[in-house]
């Protein structure tokens, strides 16, 4: 039988481009450190550490959990490593929330980190390999002819993304954690950056972070124990689901990918989710190129099919503007993207509105939130519900 | 004191000799010939370019051979303006989607011969080859792809291959 | 139906119903990944009648630095075709743990049936460089010291402690390979005597050449189903009554290499000592290894090890840990065996252990 859990302890770096100060082992030990102690735990009370990140190459280190075990605290432990591509972070979480729903363990730390900066991402994406097209366009160079796609279908004005690159950066104003702070950010000041891939620009693109983020998921025994020591109330799981689809096969949709939608169906059924929009006070989900928010919008089931980027243009996804359905409040992946901790930051960053500790980014009274990661050529999602009610 | 340890360097190679399978292997003799390869899945009779062996959807080898046509639509592209390590191209560049004429799924390649404030979603274009002597069994051969001149595809023909 | 067998409270009866693994050969240089997997994972439905869209979950098991790019498990699961899309999940590890993570699912309820691959190359790189950057990369990695050199020193640890000796090893290595001429899939066979083995030259001493593992390119499959679907797909279902896995620290010189602390854990909550064993698939790519593996897992004499011919015969990596449990589970299927376990590891010098009971009704 599936057990209640809850998210009872979070902790996260600040993101930034290059962690010169940290190691590898130093970056995942802030993380994991101040999840444990947020819990009101000792390492010696944890079962078990689920461990997420993307490529090996990014670091240069091939199954770099084996190096880390002792700075995880997982010697003597059992310790998984989750690699399911950019929906890793979230995939990482719901592989230890289950360690804690089957009835196997009590508290699990989940983490998932990147270090970019102590390799090269962009190379190691582009690694050429023999039998593809010698062509190398990088991660949007992928990406931006299928939000081509998405505004011909849509007939989305051109300015929507700009809008989406605007509201997050100024969402990461108000978080300590995110890696853009700027303060000057404008519609103007993104369309004067330069045209990457078009019809990207610099500025809707994600910066390149070095960071890692951290959970401890607990039993409804642990979370009771937690919340009596820390004072801190559990942000319940209500649901979570994994899909994933080829990457390639004739008719795909890309911009509105049918594992997106199964992923969602299968989530709000666990949840009881009827009307995502009302259903939710905010949401976190991954928005690597300004874009995709309002196609995930329309892929979550925010709105009808065509019309995410009404809902962007009306500020509705806006904590500042007073939108009815915040989205990416943290500032999201536009504002820190250590890649294979991205996930699990949106997933984190739902557990902390629930429990009321998002700073000045909280969305008032948030008592339910939905995190979504994906990853790929957007045919892998995670996603989950967390709210403040137990289930 | 002395100044904090921030880096060190650990340079690495490691060299890797590819199967392409057999699969792989009749698309680069097609290659080699200066021709496409499609793969038909026995099941949903789809015609896969650039085919691993498998059907994605199906997941059931792809075993019969079909020789496609040079010339194709482009789906979908973007204009490339990013400079990092590795790229061989002058910037800007056109990337685009392209769908070859009796395929299913299209496949990334170079626009070449057209202003990258022309490119446009439908345009007809053809693969332009290395000389014959420099054909081999690799993609390599394909130079790039170039307007053929046909009136733009309607939407209607492409729209399942975003 | 037989019912199933006593496990712990809570949990609920998970069994292996089928196993299939590729040809394991030194170096297949016809197929690439996909056309690998495509047959194995046929087989491994079609031994029971069933298609991908029976099972509830897909975990495969896998890495990238066997070939040199990014994001290889992608490709691969090509040869399942996930449509429409599935709940489906990877892990950058050996298939084993692919398995574990079926298994926490499987407890759940949710869902009946799993499919479980792994799959990897020896052949496209130079393994003994590309396992170096599984190494500590500020002091270890840097020095590209290879898994034979490790595994030596490991050798030369136990022998001090007078608990083996190099004719110990070459005993294993010459059993081991005598096993594998039953096995129509190991890739190294032969009968030669310990005496034989032991005037050949050493490789890194004090280990020969017989002492170390084959390079192999393979991949294996296998179908997870529970409770009552355990038996509509296996007549006797491999039962897994008990599960578990452990990690030791990194750092060789913090270890007591000659013990295997992780295994003796594992082993003891998979429950390995509640019962008599009949037989023991130890992953154990080098011959000293199964000496400690033995050792930490309190394995009785007359336990039959690796009938397979274990990783000695072939050592697929990132599979060679899940077909333990596919040959232990084939031993309890034909009655071989009523109770066997199954065993992984991962990392240098086997620093991550799994330990998988595997029992017949």
């Amino acid at each position: 039988m599936s057990e209640r859990c809850a998210v009872i302890g979070i902790g996260q770096t600040v993101a930034k481009s290059k962690r010169e100060d940290v190691s590898i082992a130093g970056l995942v030990r802030e993380a994991v450190v101040m999840a444990v102690e947020d819990a009101g735990l000792t390492f010696a009370d944890i079962d078990a550490v689920v461990v997420g990140k993307a490529p090996d190459m990014f670091e240069g280190v091939m199954m770099p959990e084996l190096y880390l075990a002792g700075a995880l605290g997982a010697v003597g432990k059992p310790m998984m490593r989750v690699h399911t591509a950019g929906s890793v972070g979230g995939s990482t979480a719901i592989v230890a929330s289950h360690l804690v729903a089957s009835g196997i363990h009590d508290r699990v730390l989940t983490v998932a980190f990147e270090k970019q900066s102590d390799s090269d991402a962009m190379w190691a994406l582009s690694v050429p390999q023999p039998f593809s097209s010698p062509l190398l366009a990088g991660a949007g160079g992928y990406f931006a002819p299928i939000i081509r796609a998405y505004m011909h279908r849509s007939g989305a004005p051109r300015d929507v993304g700009m809008k989406v690159a605007v509201k997050d950066r100024l969402h990461a104003l108000k978080n300590p954690y995110a890696h853009l702070h700027l303060p000057d950010i404008s519609l103007q000041m993104v369309e004067d950056s330069i045209m990457l891939w078009d019809p990207l620009h610099y500025l809707e693109s994600c910066p390149s972070s070095d960071g890692a983020a951290a959970m401890v998921i607990g039993s409804e025994r642990a979370a009771a124990q937690a919340e009596t020591d820390t004072g801190r109330r559990p942000a319940w799981i209500h649901g979570m689901a994994m899909r994933s689809e080829p990457t390639m096969f004739a008719g795909r949709d890309q911009v509105n990918p049918q594992a997106g939608r199964d992923c969602a169906a299968d989530l709000y059924r666990q949840a009881g989710i009827s009307d995502p929009r009302a259903d939710f006070d905010m949401a976190e989900v991954y928005v690597p190129f300004s874009w995709y928010e309002p196609m995930w919008l329309e892929n979550l089931g925010f709105c009808a099919e065509g019309d995410g980027w009404k809902l962007t243009e009306a500020g509705a996804t806006s904590l500042i503007d007073g939108g009815d359905i915040p989205w990416n409040c943290s500032g999201g992946v536009l504002s820190s993207n250590p890649i294979g901790a991205s996930g699990m930051l949106r997933f984190l960053e739902t557990a902390l509105q629930i429990r009321g500790e998002a700073g000045e980014h909280q969305v008032p009274d948030a008592r339910r939130a939905l995190g979504q990661a994906y990853g790929g050529g957007s045919q892998f999602f995670s996603m989950w519900v967390v709210a403040v009610d137990k289930p | 004191m002395s100044e904090p340890v921030t880096m060190m360097a650990a340079p690495m190679r490691l060299d890797y000799v590819f199967t392409p399978g057999v699969a792989q292997g009749k698309n680069m003799h097609g290659l080699e010939r200066g021709v496409f390869i499609g793969q038909r899945c026995p099941k949903c009779k789809k015609v896969y370019t650039l085919s691993r062996g498998s059907c994605p959807t199906d997941g059931v080898p792809t075993d019969e051979i079909v020789e496609l046509s040079n010339t194709g639509t482009v789906t979908t592209y973007c204009v490339v303006n990013v400079p990092f390590a590795g790229q061989s191209i002058e910037l800007p560049y056109i990337c685009a989607q392209i769908l070859l004429d009796g395929a299913n799924l299209s496949f990334m390649g170079l626009i070449q011969e057209i202003p990258a404030g022309e490119i446009r979603m439908g345009l007809r274009v053809e693969a332009v080859w290395v000389p014959p002597d420099e054909l081999g069994p690799t993609m390599a051969s394909v130079k790039y792809f170039r307007p053929n001149g046909e009136p733009d595809a309607a939407f209607e023909t492409y729209k399942e291959y975003l | 139906m037989s019912g199933f067998p006593a496990l712990t409270s809570g949990h609920r009866p998970v069994g292996v119903v089928s196993f299939a693994q590729h040809d394991n050969v030194r170096r297949d240089g016809e197929h690439n990944d996909v056309e690998m997997l495509l047959p194995v994972i046929a087989e491994v439905f079609g031994n029971v009648g069933i298609t991908k869209d029976d099972v509830g979950f897909i975990c495969s098991g896998s890495t990238d630095y066997l070939v040199g790019g990014p994001f290889s498990f992608v490709g691969a699961l090509d040869a399942v075709g996930v449509w429409p899309p599935r709940a489906e999940s990877h892990v950058e590890m050996d298939g084993a743990w692919a398995l574990y993570e079926a298994w926490v699912l499987l407890q759940e309820g949710e869902i009946d049936s799993a499919l479980v691959y792994s799959f990897g190359r020896s052949s496209p790189g130079n393994l003994s460089e590309i396992l170096a950057l599984q190494l500590d990369p500020y002091y270890m990695a840097p020095l590209w010291p290879d898994p034979c050199s490790l595994a030596a020193l490991q050798a030369q640890a136990l022998i001090d402690t007078g608990r083996a000796s190099e004719a110990d090893f070459a005993a294993v290595a010459a059993r081991a390979r005598r096993s594998a001429l039953g096995n129509p899939k190991a890739q190294l066979a032969y009968d030669r005597s310990p005496e034989e083995l032991l005037r050949e030259d050493y490789e890194v001493a004090p280990l020969r050449r017989h002492a170390l593992p084959p390079l192999t390119d393979g991949c294996a499959a296998i179908v997870l189903a529970a409770g009552d679907r355990a038996y509509e797909l296996c007549e006797r279902p491999a039962f897994i009554t008990g599960i578990d896995h452990r990690v030791e620290t990194h750092a060789l010189g913090a270890r007591d290499l000659t013990r295997s602390a992780s295994t003796t854990l594992a082993g003891q909550k998979a429950g390995v000592g509640k019962a008599g064993v009949d037989v023991a698939e130890l992953h154990a790519p080098f011959a000293h290894q199964e000496l400690i593996l033995v050792d930490a897992l309190g394995l009785a004499d007359d336990v039959e090890v690796s009938p397979s011919g274990g990783a000695l015969a072939a050592n697929p990596i990132m599979s060679a840990g899940l077909i333990r449990i596919g040959e232990a589970s084939t031993r309890i299927w034909s009655g071989l065996a009523d109770r066997a376990v199954a065993h992984a590891t991962s990392g240098p010098c086997l620093q991550q252990n799994l330990v998988c009971v595997l029992e017949g009704v």
